[in-house]
């Protein structure tokens, strides 16, 4: 292994080690060697069944590895009370996913009551992220019904940073709202990840999305890597006919 | 007792601890109580009555479980001690309970039901068989006389009370005995009566000291061939009941002939007067002096309703707590949820008098017996909604709650269950309100409730006292609706409530 690469382990958020994973004897992923350095946002680019939600599963613990290791902060994903390991991560979902139960303020702050946290902790963070996102203070009371699926998504978001996360997965979080609106939360978030310096696992089909968040792009086709690295050297030289086919027709 | 103790703080808890005490040694040192069980008929009631009040005139305490519902129910809660005795009729103890030939006597009947710990005391007097009833004018017009006489007239709309149906000194012995080949339909005793005087029924069975008789101008067919066995009443005690108790019983041997009998129960459902009265009136010309304890209504009817409340309610704790745990537990697993509710679905098909029924050889008569039928009525729309409601949660939004590290318990707690609530409580309203009626059937095990009053206006077919439950089994019912709209506006955020 080369020594800058070396370095780059060292460093990194979570790492997948010749990781492969069957569903009914087939391979959804195989062969998997990739590190997802800290404090960057690393986008995960395929099509459907390409295995990128998977990928994300692995790395919550949701699914086990049939090959290899999964190695998140360090360690292996554990097996058992997958719990207080879940609660480092943020996770956010196609159509924000939330509680239809719940306010806005309830959604975000959820987790941080089962936390045990303070009243006061408790809303300085939600003060703070409401703000982050640009969320209006009276959308704090309003159920998700009655939000539009921008603010929905910027909710969703809110929720997955409430426990301040050294990750967060994000599973195609922006594909349910339309492009105008899509640029917006993209913005917002990118300031966000910055500011937070939390590592991000994004996974989408949307080459642009990928390119504007993504510090790094990982190219996903048939559950194989076809290429990955830094989103300029990856836009620049695909070395790989899909990559290069996503390239061209996106950007 | 001083109000102020030198333990300050713990004074609150002496009176209690006394009162307690006190209730423990007031029960140890007292005889037990006698239980007097009757059937749901007047009649029985009746006699019950008396033989309370003859044992309440020399000091026994004594606890009434009147109106259960039907012979099998008043003899299985006799076998399993529920009650001490209850009047019962020589006919049916030969036919009906112990299948004994033709026309067995009380030696006879003795010698099996010292076996059981049972013991048939002498009889009254009168001689209560069945009859067969035509309305006066009808049999005058026709010319009937005896029974055989309904073989010529098949177009007469024959019912009998389902009991009378299925007993082999009833209806299918009657009808090889005379040679009848009649369309019969099944009616309610009690029910009967006014049929057959409004016409819309022109023959049915009756007991030959029915008061209804007189009331409504019916005349008995004559039993030309001696079908029909005696049925002398008697009293019909457990072995174990005290030789005191015994000895005031026998006392009663031969009192009441078969006119005086139909006179007393004529005076019940014809003149309205109650059993207490009737019965202390005819205990007075025998010189005991019996008090007619009457029950004031508003009392009684506080009674009821908690008793009644206090049935379905305790079933329905039991059924929330129970179907709910058992939907978390199976709704993950569809065959095994599948087969759980086709269970719960199969009990419900049990017609509830029988589910109550077959409760007694388990938990005896009495409330024990009544909770444990409702519970396991409670339990389908529970289960079901709950299952059902937990299969149609948004799979995102538990894939969003794993992953943001909720615990099972969490999930359960922040996601599962208030997403199912509307659903759930649907199921737990359903239940409640299934429970209130079903609960007034309760009475014919001795359980109590508002059915108590039911059962005893059936038996007297007296639409008053079926109102004094009924009515308040409505009202209860509406509040019961009105408590859960009003439970669902607190659980439940509007937008997430069911259509109203």
């Amino acid at each position: 292994m080369p020594p800058q690469d070396r370095v780059r382990l060292l460093n990194a958020v979570a790492q997948l080690v010749d990781v492969g994973k069957a569903f009914d004897g087939r391979w959804a992923l195989q062969g998997l060697n990739l590190s997802f350095p800290t404090g960057l946002a690393t986008a995960v680019v395929g099509g459907s069944g390409s295995g990128k939600t998977t990928l994300l599963q692995l790395i919550n613990g949701v699914l086990r590895a049939d090959a290899g290791e999964v190695r998140v902060f360090g360690e292996p994903v554990p097996q058992h009370r997958p719990e207080p390991f879940r609660r480092r991560m943020g996770y956010a979902v196609q159509g924000a996913g939330l509680f239809p139960h719940l306010t806005s303020r309830r959604n975000m702050v959820l987790v941080a009551e089962l936390e045990g946290w303070t009243e006061e902790a408790i809303n300085a963070r939600c003060a703070e992220l409401m703000a982050q996102m640009e969320l209006s203070e009276d959308m704090a009371e309003r159920y998700p019904h009655q939000l539009s699926g921008g603010q929905r998504q910027r909710v969703g978001l809110c929720r997955a940073l409430m426990l301040r996360p050294r990750l967060l997965l994000l599973d195609e979080p922006f594909s349910a709202v339309d492009p105008i609106t899509r640029l917006g939360v993209h913005e917002c978030f990118g300031q966000v990840q910055r500011q937070e310096g939390v590592s991000a696992l994004l996974v989408t089909h949307d080459m642009r999305e990928a390119v504007r968040l993504g510090d790094r792009l990982v190219i996903l086709k048939e559950g194989r890597v076809v290429r990955s690295g830094p989103t300029e050297e990856v836009v620049r030289s695909p070395n790989d006919p899909y990559a290069e086919q996503l390239v061209n027709q996106h950007l | 007792m001083s109000r102020r103790s030198i333990d300050g703080q713990r004074s609150w808890m002496r009176p209690w601890r006394i009162c307690c005490l006190a209730v423990l040694l007031a029960g140890s040192a007292a005889a037990e109580p006698v239980r007097i069980g009757s059937k749901n008929s007047n009649e029985s009631y009746l006699l019950a009555e008396m033989a309370a009040q003859l044992l309440e005139s020399e000091g026994f305490e004594v606890q009434r479980r009147f109106g259960l519902g039907g012979t099998l129910i008043a003899f299985d809660a006799l076998v399993a001690g529920g009650i001490d005795l209850y009047m019962e009729y020589t006919g049916t103890l030969s036919q009906a309970i112990l299948k004994l030939p033709h026309n067995a006597n009380r030696q006879d009947i003795n010698r099996l039901l010292v076996a059981k710990g049972l013991r048939l005391l002498p009889p009254l007097g009168f001689n209560n068989t069945y009859a067969i009833a035509v309305r006066r004018r009808q049999a005058e017009a026709l010319g009937l006389r005896s029974i055989g006489d309904l073989a010529n007239h098949a177009h007469l709309k024959v019912a009998f009370s389902h009991e009378f149906l299925e007993r082999l000194d009833g209806w299918p012995g009657l009808a090889q005995a005379y040679g009848l080949d009649l369309e019969v339909t099944g009616i309610e005793h009690a029910l009967a009566y006014q049929a057959i005087a409004d016409g819309a029924i022109d023959v049915t069975d009756a007991y030959s000291t029915d008061g209804e008789l007189l009331r409504y101008d019916l005349v008995q067919l004559r039993d030309d061939r001696r079908f029909f066995p005696q049925y002398l009443a008697a009293p019909l005690a457990r072995t174990d009941l005290s030789e005191e108790a015994m000895a005031l019983l026998r006392s009663l041997e031969g009192a009441l002939s078969d006119d005086r009998m139909q006179a007393l129960n004529a005076a019940v459902v014809v003149d309205g007067r109650s059993f207490a009265e009737v019965a202390a009136g005819f205990l007075g010309e025998r010189g005991v002096q019996a008090g007619a304890q009457t029950d004031d209504l508003w009392s009684s009817l506080a009674a009821n309703t908690a008793q009644h409340l206090k049935l379905t309610f305790s079933a329905l704790v039991a059924a929330v707590a129970v179907g709910l745990t058992l939907s978390l537990l199976i709704f993950r697993r569809a065959v095994l949820a599948r087969a759980v509710i086709y269970a719960c679905g199969l009990l419900q098909t049990v017609p509830s008098i029988a589910l109550l029924a077959l409760m007694i050889p388990l938990f005896n008569i009495g409330a024990t017996s009544a909770v444990v039928a409702l519970f396991l009525y409670s339990l389908l729309p529970i289960l079901r909604n709950t299952v059902s409601a937990l299969c149609s949660i948004d799979p995102t939004l538990l894939r969003v709650a794993g992953a943001l590290g909720l615990s099972r318990r969490e999930q359960i707690r922040h996601v599962y269950l208030p997403l199912s609530m509307p659903t759930v409580l649907a199921g737990i309203r359903t239940a409640a309100v299934i429970n209130i009626g079903t609960a007034t059937l309760a009475a014919f095990i001795g359980a109590g409730g508002l059915g108590d009053p039911i059962v005893t206006g059936l038996a007297l077919n007296d639409v008053s006292f079926i109102l004094q439950g009924a009515i308040p089994a409505a009202i209860l019912a509406i509040l019961t609706e009105l408590a859960f709209e009003a439970l669902e506006r607190t659980l439940v955020p509007g937008h997430l409530r069911a259509a109203q």
